[in-house]
């Protein structure tokens, strides 16, 4: 438990499975999580299998506040990306049951 | 986009792999990604965002059939926080 997974890690385990070299791997999940990014840019919901989906929300303008000066400023309407996990990634991680339960 | 058409496009977008490893590889990530949450861990991909998990307490909660009180147990759902790259490139503010 605790521990991070990283782009690194995602690329030696491409360099282990596959065969490929190094360089090919980082960039293997380079262009992976670039192609996700341009899609959600280009206003595309994105669906995978077995983890989740990313959708995009759009928020209205709202007031806002400057929390220093209290002078308020309108927060501009814009869009954002949101995560659902899938059924299956939410049942797997259910079943942790906290950092206790190890092993 | 879906699975199968991230892997399409992965197919043309570089020629190390053929369509077959492509699926082969892009399976092999989701996988790790979602192990890694499975096990308590957390996701952290520079200009894309971080994954972690977040506690939901114990409550009670009712059977919608017969409204009987049922005590639910806590639990960890995944939670995605997006990255400033991500954030920005979709943003499109304006005002």
């Amino acid at each position: 438990m605790g521990t991070t997974l990283t782009k690194a890690d995602l690329a030696e385990k491409l360099f282990d499975e596959l065969g490929l070299n190094k360089r090919e791997a980082k960039e293997f999940v380079e262009i992976f999580f670039e192609e996700i990014r341009q899609m959600l840019e280009g206003d595309q919901q994105v669906k995978l299998s077995g983890f989740g989906n990313f959708n995009l929300r759009t928020k209205s303008e709202r007031p806002g506040r400057n929390p220093k000066t209290g002078e308020e400023i309108p927060i501009c309407a814009r869009r954002v990306v949101t995560f659902h996990p899938g059924q299956k990634l939410k049942a797997r991680v259910e079943a942790y049951h906290g950092p206790d339960e190890t092993e | 986009m879906t699975k199968s058409e991230l892997i399409e496009r992965l197919s043309q977008k570089q020629n190390y792999l053929s369509p077959k490893d492509v699926e082969f590889a892009v399976k092999s990530l989701i996988e790790e990604m979602a192990q890694s949450l499975a096990q308590g861990g957390r996701i952290e991909v520079r200009g894309f965002g971080s994954f972690s998990l977040h506690f939901r307490p114990p409550r009670m909660g009712r059977n919608p059939k017969t409204g009987d009180a049922v005590p639910l147990t806590g639990k960890y759902v995944p939670h995605f926080k997006p990255g400033k790259e991500l954030r920005e490139r979709v943003m499109k503010e304006n005002c």
